[in-house]
């Protein structure tokens, strides 16, 4: 009996607040989110989607990215679109890192009704919402997301990276040149798209140079590298390379320090990461990777970051607890402005007139110049650099700017 | 020589994570032992030990921070019972394995929320992290330490439980629940006192195994618990030399799996030897048989 | 009340849920929430019925439903994806070895088939094994199902552990709607079929049952087949849903939220299922998502502990409440019914009268 008003009344709960929920979801964000206190000086408003994982293998690299917007939008809270003034709201929802939550993350942004969407970092999650993003005619840019699958084909993914057949080559070349490398040992995530994709593209350039490689590949929640380290050293691996969430590369480098692994760890843009910096001070290891942005590459972006994230407690939790600047951030910050110029050339915050001008905007950014080609919305970009983990200081050192040729 | 040097470490970390798994692994079998439940929140407090060392670090000298974890984490096991299962005691077997699974839910999203989702880097503890070389393969000494530590805890618990008297309760309890409760044996005072055992063989598991991989994320013990349960089974559930004879093997066989090149199949490979032992010899390599009363 | 009466309820019932739905759609924005959790929930609710098939009805405890979700969105996925577009899908692998398409319901069916084949293998051994031993083993199974679909050497077919997009999805709500309530309905008359009186029989006691002459092996088995297939199907659906699918998803946690909204429903209730299920999605996807936002304000209250993740901690605090508190779910084993709503209201009002008179009526 009792039981039975009980269902009743969840049943009736239900509907109602289904109802209630919708009414409200077409004015100012689904489900009843309270706006931020910007919004509630009565101008307008306009809202960037921020698409990107807090939580799971890349939470701390998409808070990073994050950061960059944020910081931006102190810099900038407002935009001029037509002739009027706009208050910028970001719509900040987690991914979870997972390509099966992630339409619904993307979905929220959509019901939130925002104008064009950033992110995400890791490649699996922003193609897993790419459709949803479609099919809402919602426009997005991604970061750092290198995959070619992300934009390939459709009108409405655009992004501001390099691809990884660029920086699968790049490295390859790198290993060949910097260490004379004949054989290299790739270790990949299964079900982590950017990552088998980047291991792809190396073990196309590496072999094509003339290399050997071994390939292995874990699975999603093992902690346990150290086979994966023996395995590369009976192998003679001249190289490791591992482009893997920091997650997993944390794990990774402390236990090749403590097995005594001699060949050089490479990796991708995730590396470039303080996550790695404290991982490997004071080891005995040598790590390189390929990034967007060397610290020190636009002396005012780093010091007025430097300024906030020291200043706010919560950024630098999201930091990682320290003031190092990662290339996802000046991307992230960059990201914003492309947006802004996206939302001023288009002259209103509709969706589809934003997909529309985000083909024709040019910016210059702190990570250097930003155009989109004609084909995908892939960003024109043709070097990156390769930094090397100091592991006395705990920061990076550049190493070179490298490109395909 | 260099063949041993060249195999040697799959070995090592073979019998290094069977011994983690062992620890964690006692912990479900005597539970399954006594109330037949499979605690799935068992590798959730594994992992929660793991961040409590994390946390206590930061604010005291890693002597005190250890003590503090294995008592806290023991509290937790304890409290976790008590909240969690006894009220369920007469409820349908599946209710109580539904509220384990809602336990395990709810310690890794409050882990999710404590950590902000990022993977913590558990802290070096003095001596047992330094690197060592064992026959021209170069590891951290808590590999070397591992398998004796276990073996020395198994004889102490099987001690524990041949001669004296709450392991004569427990024996009973886990013969048969209604009887020994019959026999005045206090069933409630058993029970916490499983769970506190189990929990404090994890808690070590948990130090053992966080050093040798040192990221802690919210589901870091979702799979050694899961590997763990795996081995309880195996060895034949309730028996514990069972699972640790069963937590060896797992563990040794995983890692010769990777060593071969079949790393897509490490975890997959756990769960087919177990289909293949409950198939051939459902109560597990040491289990006894158990006749279904009507 | 007549079946007769019972049927035209039921039936009109359902065409005004549909019309509702239809209405909805036409007047809200596409891009709504309550789109997204109705669609999920829809098809939540079928994998959850089919879980209660097994665990609520036969009392089979089986813990494979992840893995039988994945047969299906795979077989879905791979027989679907437009052959223009498999070369940049299958990117790594050449295009992979299927150079044809089929129509989605085809699609969809085998990808029901597919599951209940491998099922049916599966069964084979480990039915013989007694309640835990039996969940244990077909989460193993899940499991092996998952690496094997991750194995690079059945790229050509599978894609490796990478993504499968760009198959035909549905747009409307009204899709998943519709194939879900088949697909219950279908479940629901086998529950009330012999078959369906058998598989309870075989839960309330396997001896008794077998006295009665019921071919347990048979039954089991059957249960277990139909149950996968409808799990295929639902995995099917899911795949539409998501429009991309990665093996990676189907982990073990996901059969275990299948099993909480099943128990949260009540063991034994297919409607309850259905309640929970859309309750649980809405949960977790939607009214809860307010908490995750570090910046709420109730007048100028900042309110504290917000911040991501907080959505899931009390998420998972309200499931213990009701694994702990309401043991028996929503529903129990009762069913949601026209005639249930009728009685209970009668009873309300039968019962005050009856107060009044002084005298207990029950």
């Amino acid at each position: 009996m009792k039981r039975r008003v009980l269902a009743i009344a969840l049943v009736t709960a239900m509907l109602g607040s289904m109802l209630a929920g919708c009414s409200k979801s077409g004015g100012n964000g689904g489900g009843g989110e309270a706006d931020a206190p910007a919004a509630a000086d009565g101008g307008k408003v306009v809202k960037i989607g921020v698409y990107e994982p807090a939580s799971g293998d890349n939470g701390a690299g998409g808070k990073q990215e994050v950061l960059g917007m944020q910081y931006a939008n102190k810099e900038t809270p407002t935009v001029e679109i037509g002739g009027e003034e706009y208050t910028v709201q970001l719509e900040i929802v987690d991914n979870e890192s997972s390509n099966d939550k992630g339409p619904s993350a993307a979905s929220s942004l959509v019901s939130a009704g925002v104008s064009i969407v950033l992110g995400s970092y890791g490649s699996g999650v922003s193609i897993a919402a790419s459709d949803v993003f479609k099919e809402a005619g919602i426009p997005a840019m991604g970061v750092t997301c290198t995959n070619p699958q992300v934009t390939e084909g459709n009108k409405h993914y655009f992004r501001i990276c390099f691809l990884d057949p660029f920086q699968g080559t790049v490295l390859a070349n790198f290993a060949n040149e910097n260490f004379k490398a004949k054989k290299a040992y790739i270790l990949t995530k299964l079900g982590d798209d950017y990552s088998t994709g980047l291991g792809y593209y190396f073990k196309e350039a590496f072999t094509g140079l003339g290399g050997e490689v071994v390939e292995e590949t874990f699975q999603e929640g093992n902690s346990d590298f150290t086979s994966y380290i023996t395995s590369a050293k009976n192998a003679g691996a001249e190289v490791f390379f591992a482009p893997v969430s920091t997650e997993a590369a944390a794990l990774i480098i402390e236990q090749a320090a403590s097995q005594g692994l001699e060949a050089p760890l490479m990796a991708g843009d995730t590396w470039d990461s303080n996550v790695i910096l404290n991982a490997a001070k004071g080891k005995n290891v040598q790590i390189y990777v390929t990034t967007f942005y060397q610290e020190g590459g636009n002396e005012a972006f780093d010091k007025g970051i430097k300024e906030w994230i020291n200043s706010d407690s919560t950024a630098k939790a999201n930091n990682g607890g320290d003031d190092t600047i990662s290339a996802v951030t000046a991307m992230g910050y960059d990201a914003y402005y492309v947006a802004l110029e996206a939302l001023k050339a288009a002259g209103s915050t509709d969706p589809a007139a934003v997909n529309e001008a985000l083909w024709g905007v040019t910016y210059t950014g702190v990570s250097g110049n930003i155009a989109f080609d004609d084909v995908n919305g892939d960003a024109l970009r043709d070097t990156a650099y390769v930094k090397c983990a100091n592991t006395e200081t705990g920061a990076w050192d550049f190493v070179t700017e490298q490109g395909v040729n | 020589m260099d063949w041993m040097s060249r195999n040697l470490p799959y070995l090592m970390a073979g019998i290094s994570v069977g011994g983690q798994y062992a620890l964690i692994a006692i912990g479900y079998t005597m539970v399954y032992g006594i109330l037949r439940l499979i605690n799935f929140a068992h590798g959730d407090i594994f992992m929660v030990a793991g961040l409590i060392v994390v946390y206590a670090t930061t604010a005291m000298p890693i002597y005190i921070a250890i003590p503090l974890m294995i008592a806290a984490t023991v509290f937790l096991g304890f409290l976790v019972e008590r909240v969690a299962y006894k009220p369920l005691r007469s409820a349908p077997r599946m209710s109580i394995m539904i509220s384990a699974i809602g336990v395990s839910y709810l310690l890794q999203n409050m882990a999710l929320y404590v950590t902000g989702g990022l993977s913590q880097q558990y802290p070096a503890i003095p001596w047992i992290s330094d690197t060592v070389t064992v026959f021209g393969a170069t590891t951290k000494r808590v590999t070397l330490i591992t398998p004796v530590l276990t073996i020395v805890l198994v004889v102490l618990l099987v001690f524990l439980i041949k001669k004296t008297k709450i392991g004569m309760a427990m024996r009973a309890a886990s013969r048969d629940f209604e009887t020994s409760q019959l026999m005045g044996i206090k069933i409630n005072s058993v029970v916490s006192m499983t769970f506190i055992i189990g929990t404090f063989l994890a808690a070590i598991g948990s130090l053992l195994f966080f050093t040798n991989y040192t990221g802690v994320t919210p589901t870091a013990g979702a799979m050694p618990g899961l590997k763990a349960f795996v081995a309880a089974v195996f060895g034949g559930i309730g028996s514990i030399p069972g699972a640790v004879i069963g937590a060896f093997i797992i563990g040794i066989c995983e890692n010769i799996i990777k060593g071969l090149g079949w790393t897509t199949f490490s975890d997959a490979f756990t769960f087919a030897l177990l289909i293949v032992i409950l198939i051939a010899k459902p109560t597990g390599l040491f289990g006894e048989k158990v006749t279904d009363k009507v | 009340m007549s079946t007769k009466t019972k049927a035209v309820w039921n039936v009109g019932l359902i065409a005004a849920l549909l019309g509702l739905l239809f209405l909805l759609e036409q007047v809200l924005p596409s891009g709504s929430m309550l789109f997204t959790v109705l669609k999920k929930g829809a098809i939540y609710a079928l994998v959850a019925v089919s879980m209660n098939l097994l665990n609520g009805f036969t009392g089979l405890f089986s813990l494979g439903q992840a893995g039988f979700m994945l047969l299906g969105a795979y077989t879905y996925a791979i027989l679907t994806i437009p052959v223009e577009s498999r070369h940049s899908v299958y990117q790594y692998f050449d295009g992979g070895i299927i150079q044809f398409a089929l129509p989605v319901p085809v699609a969809l069916i085998a990808g029901g088939i597919v599951a209940a084949v491998f099922a049916y293998l599966i069964g084979l051994p480990v039915l013989r094994l007694k309640s835990d031993y039996l969940a244990i083993a077909t989460l193993g199974f899940a499991e092996i199902i998952r690496a094997v679909f991750q194995w690079d050497k059945l790229g050509p077919l599978t894609n490796g552990s990478n993504l499968l997009r760009n198959f035909p999805s549905f747009k409307s709500v009204l899709y998943p709607f519709v194939v879900a309530g088949i697909c219950i309905a279908l479940i629901v008359m086998l529950i009330n079929s012999t078959y369906g009186r058998a598989f309870k029989a075989i839960r309330d006691d396997e001896i008794a049952a077998e006295a009665m002459g019921i071919n347990l092996a048979r039954h089991k088995r059957l249960a277990f087949v139909i149950s996968s297939f409808f799990a295929g199907i639902s995995g099917g659906l899911l795949a539409m849903y998501q429009t991309t699918i990665q093996a990676s998803m189907f982990k073990s946690a996901m059969t275990y939220e299948i099993l909480l909204i099943v128990v949260i429903g009540g063991i034994g209730s297919v409607t309850g299922s259905c309640i929970s299920s859309f309750l649980f999605i809405a949960c977790s996807e939607w009214w809860l998502r307010f908490l995750d936002n570090e910046n709420l304000y109730i007048g100028s209250f900042h309110v504290p502990f917000l911040r991501p993740g907080f959505r899931k901690v009390v998420f998972a605090v309200v499931i213990m409440v009701m694994v702990l508190f309401y043991r028996k779910g929503i529903m129990g084993t009762k069913e949601f019914s026209v005639e249930g709503v009728r009685n209970f209201f009668k009873k309300k009002l039968g019962g005050k009268r009856v107060t009044e008179g002084g005298a207990s009526h029950e």
